[in-house]
């Protein structure tokens, strides 16, 4: 029962206004916590899907996709561990620091420098969540201002 | 055709069938309620409270069946029908009921009695609509009686906008109801069943544990074949009570905190638990490590999310209860020894032997559990019992003989004081040939008080029958068992007259404190056939018994209390 560990939860939902807090609705009213969700429109469909990172035993999750099951717009709940899963890091930095430095790191996760102004270059990188964690951290010598992440997306192979 | 978004709502009613709808009208739902006026297709009853039209409409459901459909304004009217919500929520009562909301173009503007009403009733029923175009009235409506009704049955709520109310569109109800993402599951695996029988045969103490789920599905009388093809015994949950019928061999009791020592002991000693349409709620499960602790599960339920929620189910069995208990009578003659399981029934009569479930007598007032009794030997079958909350409530599980499945009607899952007395003006409604008894307490039947008027205005003859104590009795036994008698604001001696209160609205009140008063007073109720109250004087410091304290294992019972 402590096998508390990371887990990525895909939703294919009906979209209407209500859907989202319908969802997070289910994980606050039962003790759930969600570590990231992404959601957007799913070309060409009345669905959306929802990436939702959330971490809790086995019997946990298994509830918890029981419960997404049960709310009536949701149409497919996917969890299990063999998903593509890519995330996005933005990140502002000085123009003091290093560039060719942060670009040469960028490279290496998957991103590049797409903005510079007079005195901030923005730079994103994409990449599976762990790695953008390690990049975060790799990039921290060079002061970075601001950093946004996406949350994790997934596709089921 | 083109017709209002109100003329929508009845001609929606009209359709599903129904007909009687329990209300309370206000400024956003006018253009409803005038429509209401012109029509004849189904009763209005008028409660006196929001909260009671909630619950009429739970009893009249639970009594029928049918879906309870009932309709309030916005704001404090909402508001109010929350507690009825949550309780129809709690024991899957199919219901729908509609809000009237503030216009569209004030919807956000914290308008005169503007509440997010979806966002309120979102955790609190199965699904919930905001229609903000008339043009999607009929599609939403319908959805609602269908998703109210079908898989594990639930509230759904359907706020409406005023102005959508008034608005003119099309109104088309002969559209299929398309739910792409909601289709519950109704058949069970064939071949989960087959094992679950496997196991069944090769069990040597198996226990049916009988849930409330069977009496939504219907299912009480193919439960009771099964029980009796298969020669296996069964404890019913306190939701479940009925299912079996009071004179069937077969059934032990009910378990739980309040069980009978029988029920709770089979329970620990079986080595197959056939779970059907049961939840294992901690009232029932007491501390769960030591529940059924070296038994294999069989967990039959509609509902996915149920099964193996707190005990892991060894054979889950998705489906209707009914469809999967008619596919196992059609396995279980030719797998089935049912000779192999009378030791087993041996024992359970000798733990029954051993602790029946039992009060003592007093000389000086009458016992509340008698009074249970009594209204069984003179009524029995004839009457649909509806309690409150408390310990009033307990003893009707415990003691009344039931019959049939839909005649006992009580707040299981939220335990809400107050239901009682409008839930059975909702069954008197829908079962008017049965005598509707009300058992209460001197605090619960406070709590909606008011719906005499209902009552007797509608001709609703409820017969409320007080176990009055003096006490919130419940609360006041926790207080003296586990508090040191520290008895913090239970003590219920300044009351009312409830002779001159039945009265006061038109009813007819009994004072009683002898067993002779008793049955004068229950003879003449019945025969009068008007709304009374019958307040009866008991033993104040009776407690519920056996008990299993909260978090205790099941075979931990205390059998007896006694004052140190
Ligand atoms: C609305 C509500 N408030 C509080 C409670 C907590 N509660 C449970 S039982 C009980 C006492 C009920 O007293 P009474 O109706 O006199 O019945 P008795 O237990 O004496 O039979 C209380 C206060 C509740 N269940 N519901």
């Amino acid at each position: 029962m402590s096998d508390n560990v990371r887990r990525v939860v895909s939703v294919i939902v009906y979209n209407e206004s209500s859907t989202l807090s319908r969802i997070t609705d289910l994980f606050s009213a039962r003790g759930y916590n969600i570590e990231s969700l992404t959601v957007a429109p799913i070309p060409e469909s009345k669905y959306s899907r929802l990436t939702i990172v959330t971490s809790g035993s086995s019997r946990v999750i298994e509830q918890i996709i029981k419960q997404l099951h049960k709310l009536i717009p949701v149409l497919k709940v996917y969890e299990h561990a063999d998903l593509v899963e890519k995330e996005m890091a933005l990140v502002k930095f000085p123009m003091g620091e290093n560039i060719s430095d942060i670009d040469a790191i960028c490279g290496a996760y998957n991103g590049k420098i797409v903005n510079v102004g007079t005195d901030v270059i923005f730079v994103m990188v994409a990449d599976e969540p762990k790695r953008v964690s390690n990049f975060l951290n790799a990039i921290k010598k060079y002061h970075p201002k601001e950093i946004v992440r996406s949350g994790a997306v997934a596709l089921e192979r | 055709m083109q017709i209002s978004g109100a003329q929508m709502v009845i001609e929606a009613l009209a359709q599903e069938g129904v007909t009687t709808v329990f209300g309370y009208p206000g400024g956003a739902i006018m253009n409803v309620y005038d429509e209401i006026y012109k029509q004849e297709n189904f009763e209005h009853i008028l409660t006196r409270h929001e909260q009671a039209a909630i619950h009429a409409a739970e009893g009249y459901s639970k009594v029928t069946g049918k879906v309870g459909v009932a309709m309030v304004t916005s704001g404090p009217g909402f508001t109010n029908a929350v507690t009825g919500l949550a309780d129809a929520y709690m024991d899957s009562i199919p219901m729908v009921v509609i809000s009237g909301q503030v216009p569209m173009s004030l919807i956000g503007t914290d308008a005169f009695q503007e509440i997010d009403a979806v966002g309120i009733s979102r955790s609190c029923t199965k699904h919930n609509y905001l229609v903000t175009d008339a043009s999607d009235l009929a599609r939403v409506l319908k959805e609602a009686f269908h998703i109210a009704a079908t898989g594990r049955p639930g509230p759904v709520h359907v706020d409406i906008p005023k102005d959508v109310t008034a608005q003119i569109a099309e109104f088309d109800y002969s559209k299929p109801v398309e739910l792409e993402t909601y289709k519950p599951v109704t058949k069970g695996n064939a071949r989960q069943i087959k094992k679950a029988i496997e196991a069944i045969a090769a069990a040597k103490r198996p226990l049916l544990y009988l849930g409330g789920g069977i009496i939504n599905a219907n299912a009480a009388y193919e439960v009771r074949e099964l029980a009796k093809v298969m020669g296996i015994p069964a404890v019913e949950t306190f939701m479940a009570r009925g299912t079996m019928g009071h004179e069937n061999p077969l059934l032990i009791s009910m378990l739980g905190m309040h069980g009978s020592y029988a029920a709770n002991m089979a329970m620990s000693e079986t080595d197959l638990v056939i779970a059907l349409a049961a939840r294992f709620d901690d009232r029932v499960t007491g501390k769960l490590s030591e529940f059924a602790k070296n038994a294999g599960v069989i967990h039959v339920d509609i509902d996915p999310a149920s099964i193996s929620k707190l005990v892991n189910a060894d054979y889950p069995i998705v489906g209707d209860v009914k469809n999967v208990v008619e596919a196992m009578l059609e396995l279980a003659p030719k797998k089935i020894d049912s000779a192999r399981y009378e030791p087993w029934l041996e024992t359970i009569g000798h733990f029954d032997s051993l602790h029946p479930l039992q009060y003592h007598e007093d000389s000086e007032r009458i016992k509340p559990q008698w009074v249970i009794e009594r209204i069984g030997e003179l009524l029995g079958d004839n009457a649909n019992i509806s309690t409150d909350v408390g310990q009033h409530q307990m003893w009707t599980a415990q003691f009344y003989p039931f019959s049939r499945p839909r005649q006992f009607i009580s707040s299981g899952g939220l335990g809400t004081m107050g239901f009682g007395f409008p839930a059975a003006i909702g069954v008197k409604s829908g079962a008017p040939d049965k005598v509707s008894i009300n058992v209460t307490g001197d605090g619960s039947i406070l709590m909606n008080i008011q719906e005499l008027m209902t009552a007797v205005e509608y001709k609703l003859p409820v017969i409320n029958i007080i176990l009055n104590n003096n006490f919130l009795g419940m609360v006041r036994q926790w207080q003296t068992l586990f508090y040191d008698k520290r008895h913090s604001s239970t003590d219920l001696s300044v009351q009312p007259d409830f002779v001159k209160v039945a009265e006061g609205f038109g009813g007819i009140g009994y004072s009683v404190s002898t067993k002779e008063e008793f049955d004068a007073a229950l003879k003449d109720a019945v025969e009068k056939n008007v709304v009374a109250m019958i307040d009866v004087k008991v033993h104040r410091m009776e407690n519920v018994l056996p008990m299993v304290p909260a978090g205790g294992s099941l075979f931990n019972m205390m059998l007896e209390y006694k004052d140190k």
